[in-house]
Parts: C-alpha cells; sequence; structure tokens
C-alpha cells in the first residue's frame, strides 16, 4: 500500500473508534427508551425468595397487615413503598391507580410517615391500594433491603419476589414490565 | 417576570451564538474583514446575555420563586443563602445552563485577550467555539430550560440533595467545568488550524497558555471532586474508580499530554498532527465527561436522572461536535506537514514517550469504565472495580515517573542519555535509600516503591533548576544570581513535576492507613493505631435544616491529649435522607477520620481510621496546579507577548 494512501486511512482512526462508540451508546440509549436497559438496576436479594415476615399496623381507616396476609390474599400482588414527602410517589401516583383500575392488587406501606401526612397524600392523589400500613420506623424496610421510595415488589401465586421495581412507575414501565409480568404470573 | 427575563435572555444568546458560529467562518473563508470581525462582537454579546440569564436563575433561586420547576425542586427557603446560589448548578438544568455560561466566557476571553491573533485565526477560533454553543445552548433552551414555571408552585421547596450542602461540592461544579470547558479553547484553535490547513509556532504559542489555564482548572476540580468523596462519603478512601471519576481523569490524561505536546510544537514544530488530535481528543473527552454522566448511562452516586430523549438530543449533539472535528481532522491532517525533525533520544523524544505513555494510561482507563456499556450491549451485568485499575495503571506509572525526571534534563534536537543521567546521579541515589530504608523498615513493598518514586520526582524535578544554576560548580552566590534570573516558566514546570511527587507521596502514605470499625459505649475507651479513643458523649444538635446527631470523642496519645472531634450524622428534616459528617483531625502528616455509623444496644459504631499523609494527595494537586499557573504568569508565554510576533510572523 503506498505511504499516502496508508497515512489516510491512519488518520481516519480517531473518527472510527468515535463513530464505534457513538453506536455503543445509541444502542443503549434505544434500550433504555424501550425500558430493556437500566444502568440504575439493582438486583434485589428478594428476588427469587419470600416476602420478609413482617407485621405492621393500619393507616386508618385500612388495617394493618402482614406478610402473611399478602401470601393469603389475591396473588400475583403488588408491594409499595412509598413516603407522602417523595417527589417521584405522586409522579407514580397516576401509573399505580390505573394498575388497581385493572383489578391489580396493591399493597401499600407508608415509610416513615406521619400518619396526617399519609392521610393527606391519599386523598390528594388517590388511593390505588388494597391496604395500608404504616412502617414509622423503616424496620420493615431495613427487611426489604429498601433503597429508596418508591419501590414496588411483585409477588406470585407462590408468594416469591419475583420482582423489585426501584423509583417511580411510569405508565410506560408499566405497560413494558409490570403487567406482562403480572400476565406472565397469573 | 425575572425568570422570563431570563428565559428571553437565554433565547437572545441561542441567536447569538447561532449568528457566530456562521458569520465569522464564513468571513474568513472568503477574506471578508466585516464579517471577520463580528466575531469578537457575537462572543461578547452571547456571554452578556448568558451572564444576564445565569443572573436571572441565581434570583429566582434567592427570593425562593418556587413556582420556577428548578427553583421548587432544588431548593428551600430554609436554606442558608449559599446553599440557595449555589442550588442553582446543583442539578440537571441549571448545571448544563452553567456550562453554558463557562463556555460563553471562554469564547469571551478569546475575543477579548485575543486581538493580538491573525484575525482569520480568530474568526475561526470564534466561529468553532459558535458551533459548540450554540447546539449546547439550544438543547438547555429546548430540553433542559431551567426557566420553566410550575403552576401551582408548592408553598416550599423540595429542597438541594443534602449530599449537595456542603462547601467543597458547591464550588465544586464551576471550577471543574471551568476545566472542561476550558479545552473548548484549544480544541477551537485545532480544527480552525484544520480549517486554515496550517499549524505553526505561533499557533502552538496560542494554544499552550489556554490549555495550561484549563488544566490547572481540571487539576484544582478532579482534587476538589476526591477531597469531598474522602470527608463526605464517609468511606475513608480517596479515589474510587467510580465512572464520573474516571470521566474526569481521562481529559486530565491527554490535557497533561497536549500541555507537554504543544511545547514541541512551539519550540520545534513537530508533532503538529498529533498535537491537533489531542486537542480534539481532550475536549471530546471533556464533553463526554459531562454528558455521558448527565445522560444516566453510567451508573454512578453522582449522575443525575435524566429522560432518555434527552439523552438523544445530547448524543447527536456529540456526535456532531466529535464525528465533525474528527471527519475534518482525518480529511486535512494529511496536508500538516512536520518540519522539525529530531532524534529518539532528545527532548522531544522524552515528550513523545510522555504523551504514548498517558496515552496509554487514558486507553486503560477508557477501557475499564466503558466496558461494562458494552458488556451491557450484550445483556452481560458486570462493573469493573479497583483491581483491574491497578493491575493495569501501576506498569504503566513505572516507566512515566522514570521519565518524568530524566525528560526535562534532555536537551533539545539530540541528547545523550549517559550525562543526564549523570546529572540525575543525586536524586536516583536518595531515591534508592528512601525506597530501601522504608522496606527494611516497614516491609510493605508498596510504599517503599511509592515513596522512593514520591522522593525522584520531587528531586529530579529540580534537576533542571539544579543544572541550570551549576550549582557547586560554581561560587554559590553566582548560582544564587543565576537561580533569580531564572523564568517562571522553568519553576513552573519544576514544581508542577513535584506536585506529581507529593502526590505519589500522599497515596504510598495512605497504601500505609489503618482502619477499624468499632462499637463502643459512653464512656468507654478504645486503642487503636497508637492512640486511645473514647466516646465522651452523643447528643443531638439542631442545624439550620438538619439535625445533627453527635458524638463527642477524645483521642489521646501517650497520655496527651490530641484532639476532641466530633462526627456526626446529620437528618435532613424535607429528605429524610442521613449524611454522615466525618470528623478529620489532621496535622498534615497524618489524618484521625472518624465517621459516625448507627447505634445498636446502647452502642455506638464508629469508624476509625489513621491516614497517613493523607493531606498530601490532595495538597500534591494544588501544588500542580501553583506550577502550572506560575508558569502561565512567565512573561514568554503571556497571552499579551505572542501576539506582537504572531502580527509579524503570519500575514492573515
Amino acid at each position: 500500500m503506498d505511504a499516502v494512501i496508508r497515512r489516510r486511512l491512519l488518520m481516519l482512526g480517531p473518527l472510527g473508534i468515535a463513530a464505534a462508540g457513538s453506536g455503543v451508546f445509541w444502542a443503549l440509549l434505544l434500550r433504555m427508551q424501550q425500558g430493556k436497559y437500566d444502568p440504575h438496576a439493582l438486583q434485589s436479594m428478594l428476588v427469587g425468595k419470600p416476602l420478609p415476615d413482617f407485621t405492621l399496623p393500619g393507616q386508618a381507616p385500612s388495617a394493618g397487615f402482614s406478610n402473611t396476609d399478602v401470601n393469603r390474599g389475591k396473588l400475583p400482588a403488588l408491594v409499595n413503598f412509598f413516603a407522602s414527602w417523595c417527589i417521584p410517589c405522586v409522579e407514580e401516583a397516576s401509573a399505580l391507580d390505573g394498575l388497581a383500575r385493572q383489578g391489580v392488587t396493591i399493597w401499600g406501606i407508608a415509610y416513615k410517615d406521619k400518619a396526617a401526612a399519609t392521610a393527606g397524600f391519599l386523598t390528594r392523589y388517590g388511593d390505588p391500594y388494597h391496604q395500608v400500613a404504616r412502617d414509622a420506623d423503616g424496620r420493615t424496610a431495613i427487611n426489604f433491603g429498601l433503597y429508596g421510595v418508591p419501590e414496588t415488589y411483585v409477588v406470585d401465586r407462590t408468594g416469591i419476589v419475583r420482582l423489585r421495581y426501584a423509583g417511580g412507575l411510569s405508565s410506560d414501565s408499566v405497560n413494558d414490565t409490570i403487567l406482562p409480568l403480572l400476565r406472565k404470573l397469573a | 417576570m425575572i425568570p422570563e427575563l431570563g428565559h428571553f435572555a437565554l433565547a437572545l444568546a441561542v441567536a447569538l451564538a447561532a449568528a457566530q458560529a456562521v458569520l465569522p467562518i464564513v468571513g474568513a473563508q472568503s477574506r471578508d474583514p466585516r464579517l471577520m470581525a463580528a466575531g469578537p462582537a457575537l462572543a461578547v454579546g452571547q456571554l452578556t446575555a448568558l451572564l444576564a440569564a445565569y443572573g436571572c436563575l441565581i434570583w429566582s433561586s434567592v427570593v425562593n420563586d418556587f413556582s420556577v420547576y428548578d427553583v421548587a425542586m432544588n431548593s428551600s427557603s430554609t436554606e442558608p443563602l449559599f446553599y440557595r446560589i449555589t442550588g442553582t448548578w446543583g442539578n440537571h438544568d441549571g448545571s448544563i445552563l452553567l456550562w453554558c455560561l463557562v463556555l460563553a466566557i471562554c469564547g469571551g476571553a478569546v475575543a477579548l485577550f485575543g486581538r493580538g491573533l491573525p484575525s482569520a485565526l480568530r474568526a475561526r477560533v470564534l466561529g468553532v467555539m459558535g458551533i459548540v454553543s450554540a447546539g449546547f445552548l439550544l438543547f438547555t433552551l429546548t430540553a433542559s430550560n431551567p426557566f420553566r414555571r410550575m403552576w401551582p408552585p408548592p408553598i416550599q421547596g423540595a429542597a438541594i440533595n443534602p449530599l449537595l450542602q456542603d462547601p467543597g461540592l458547591a464550588i465544586h461544579p464551576p471550577i471543574l467545568y471551568t476545566g472542561y470547558v476550558g479545552f473548548s479553547i484549544p480544541f477551537a484553535f485545532a480544527v480552525a488550524a484544520l480549517l486554515e490547513g496550517r499549524v505553526d509556532a505561533t499557533w502552538g504559542r496560542w494554544v499552550r497558555p489556554w490549555t495550561l489555564a484549563a488544566w490547572c482548572f481540571l487539576t484544582c476540580g478532579i482534587a476538589l471532586g476526591s477531597w469531598w468523596a474522602y470527608y463526605e462519603l464517609g468511606w475513608g478512601g480517596f479515589w474510587f474508580w467510580d465512572p464520573v471519576e474516571n470521566a474526569s481523569l481521562l481529559p486530565w490524561l491527554t490535557g497533561t499530554a497536549l500541555l507537554h505536546c504543544a511545547i514541541v510544537v512551539e519550540k520545534r514544530e513537530a508533532l503538529k498532527t498529533w498535537t491537533v488530535l489531542l486537542a480534539i481528543a481532550t475536549f471530546s473527552l471533556s464533553l463526554c465527561g459531562t454528558f455521558m454522566v448527565r445522560s444516566g448511562i453510567l451508573n454512578s452516586v453522582h449522575s443525575f436522572a435524566v429522560d432518555p430523549t434527552q439523552g438523544v438530543f445530547i448524543l447527536v449533539l456529540l456526535a456532531i461536535t466529535i464525528g465533525g472535528s474528527l471527519a475534518l481532522f482525518a480529511f486535512r491532517a494529511p496536508v500538516l506537514a512536520a518540519s522539525g525533525v529530531f532524534a529518539p533520544i532528545s527532548r522531544e523524544g522524552a515528550l513523545v514517550l510522555n504523551n504514548v505513555l498517558l496515552c496509554s494510561l487514558c486507553a486503560v482507563v477508557f477501557t475499564g469504565t466503558a466496558y461494562p456499556l458494552f458488556a451491557a450491549l450484550f445483556h452481560v451485568q458486570l462493573s469493573v472495580g479497583p483491581p483491574y485499575f491497578h493491575l493495569t495503571v501501576v506498569p504503566l506509572l513505572v516507566p512515566l515517573f522514570l521519565a518524568m525526571s530524566v525528560g526535562p534534563v534532555l536537551a533539545w534536537k539530540r541528547a545523550d542519555l549517559a550525562p543526564a543521567l549523570l546529572r540525575l546521579w543525586w536524586a536516583g541515589a536518595i531515591a534508592a535509600l528512601i525506597g530501601i530504608g522504608t522496606e527494611f523498615g516497614l516491609h510493605r513493598a508498596f510504599a517503599a516503591a511509592g515513596f522512593a518514586a514520591a522522593a525522584w520526582l520531587i528531586l529530579g524535578a529540580f534537576a533542571e533548576l539544579v543544572e541550570r544554576v551549576r550549582l557547586f560548580r560554581i561560587p554559590l552566590g553566582n548560582s544564587w544570581s543565576r537561580l533569580r534570573a531564572q523564568p517562571l516558566g522553568v519553576w513552573g514546570g519544576a514544581i508542577a513535576h513535584a506536585g506529581m511527587g507529593v502526590t505519589v507521596a500522599g497515596i504510598a502514605g495512605m497504601s500505609l492507613a489503618l482502619s477499624t470499625i468499632v462499637a463502643v459505649a459512653p464512656g468507654q475507651t478504645i486503642a487503636f493505631g497508637g492512640y486511645q479513643w473514647t466516646l465522651l458523649a452523643m447528643h443531638d444538635v439542631p442545624g439550620s435544616d438538619y439535625t445533627a446527631h453527635v458524638a463527642d470523642l477524645r483521642i489521646m496519645r501517650d497520655g496527651r491529649q490530641v484532639a476532641v472531634v466530633h462526627p456526626s450524622l446529620r437528618t435532613f428534616g424535607q429528605q429524610h435522607q442521613t449524611v454522615t459528617d466525618t470528623s478529620i483531625q489532621t496535622n498534615l502528616l497524618r489524618d484521625l477520620y472518624i465517621a459516625l455509623g448507627g447505634e445498636q444496644d446502647g452502642k455506638v459504631v464508629l469508624r476509625l481510621h489513621v491516614n497517613t499523609l493523607a493531606a498530601f494527595v490532595w495538597l500534591g494537586a494544588l501544588v500542580m496546579a501553583f506550577g502550572g499557573a506560575l508558569s502561565l504568569v512567565d512573561r514568554r508565554l503571556r497571552v499579551g507577548a505572542p501576539a506582537r510576533r504572531g502580527a509579524v510572523g503570519v500575514p492573515a
């Protein structure tokens, strides 16, 4: 090969590397949009295991519940941690509402929240929950390995946790992740 | 009303940047002096508009205007004024506006200080900066506008992330961004040179001070980030090879290479193509560092959550900027002929070696950072941890450190290695003694090697000065007057190299650090690391918008009190987030570092560290930046000085 062409090809190298890099980023961004890739996805220790033992007092007027109540109720079901002071919880309220209207059982656990504040939250943004319990000191959350609120767990028909979803649910993540999984587990 | 003014000023800046992107370059191509002269005016106009816009954002935050979405989400009236101001760049939208502001400041600086530049070169440089500016300003205006309104406004804002409520981190983004964005100037010069098809000594003379300034800021920015991680995260380490940390290290490595390469272009008119490529690569890596982090692709504690559509916009911008400049490089670089020739053993040769090693380091770190992303594409979840980096980085550092002291004593063009090494024998002998002494005393090979390298770097850094003043070969008085006559640039280089040695000493010292986790009851004493640590009491202290759970701890050594420290856990009311406030008692030679953990069964969990020479890690970075600043004020390199020469040598 003649030297000039070789030199020209060499000079194309950096562009090639940059093109390859942007191709990868492009593919990852596309997957993020489709919900197939989440860099922040956290593998939960709970996935594949039963819910941890807990018995929590209720948020009036709802009665409290325990892990056995969840396992005896209608399955598959969702367990959702939320709090009135958390903004993503407000944002996911409509997505949860949609799920509840499709007949999905959602057990709500108010995390480190005052009863009055939780009540205000439920009247303002709707109450999609089958029952709401209070985890005032956050001890149950520790047993769940909670990363932050909101967080949603999918429990299958045998009481095994199949998915932990950290962060607020949106209509996209409900349609792409939660509903297909629930249909598979039903 | 004020946010609308800010919004308008932002839109105005987009328009001015768009004009700046087109007119000067068209003018330079068609040799129309009026169009070329529009460049500086537009750059200053854009800067003014963005200053106004950012002022409006700060104003909205200071007066607690919660109808502005970003203020409501990131500020609250209970915060101190300082954090209401710094909170404007503590979130995604504001930080990008700040980024654009710094870019505009760079453009303004070229417009104002570049009067002596050949007018066509200045027009092209400003035009390229306008292109970059226009793209990112358009992104700010359309996809991440910090002036968005929210209705109805909340009564109280959601407050800044408590981790960011810290003076060190509050000033971190402006400094880091100045470093990142400062590299846009060498980048613009490189692209302008490709457009002109000419790189000469004048060009190198102009590029070097800008590169140096950006490099100083980036050095400080990285050090500040590492220092913050050390005292705020409470893990006791100073570098975690986190993707965001790596992202800031990559442009630093290529920027350091660029800095040294520009010397060769300036002095010897060689390595031109390579310098241009480095200038492009450094700014490209800076862009990736800022925006890949922002796009949320990388998983890190530092990243903001962003929706992927913004990510696509950013990717397109990056593709245009980076891809465009590299395509131009592929097309035009072959015409940049080198005129200077040099032998492999010479100052130039040493600088080439420095470049090869720095770029290899960059490639290694880049691979470790990007590999998990590539793996994710094939559905493999993995993370690359410190073991990989230690294994790959250290073998490259050894030759780099060796060459760092040898390079400066070599002559330009052609040199002999043997006499050069002879001039360094004393530095080598002392370094070897220190290394052997440490190994015999402590039996810690890594620390011994580290201290030896540090001594070699610090002593070797001043070997060139010793040589220049002919120490002990002429009377001391004559040496002294020679020393005073040395240009600041020589001092700057020596100090910067010595700074690296100081950092290496710090890292070696940290490898000797001790740490333990203990559970103690109030009144109990623990002996650890040669100190007696007594937990005196626990109590709660209310803060501005948090409650602190404080431990009082007395540290004694040999019956004498060393310090009473108060590590605490701060719980912030609004977010229910807990932040550790570590206590660090330092005497520069060792840090006593105490982080408070939770409580169990009436006992308090404490993490105790005795960190040897920890302060040296950041002190070294400051020394490096100081060295850079010193050579920046060197008369010979001052921005105005080359202008007179440039005007004669290069007709526009």
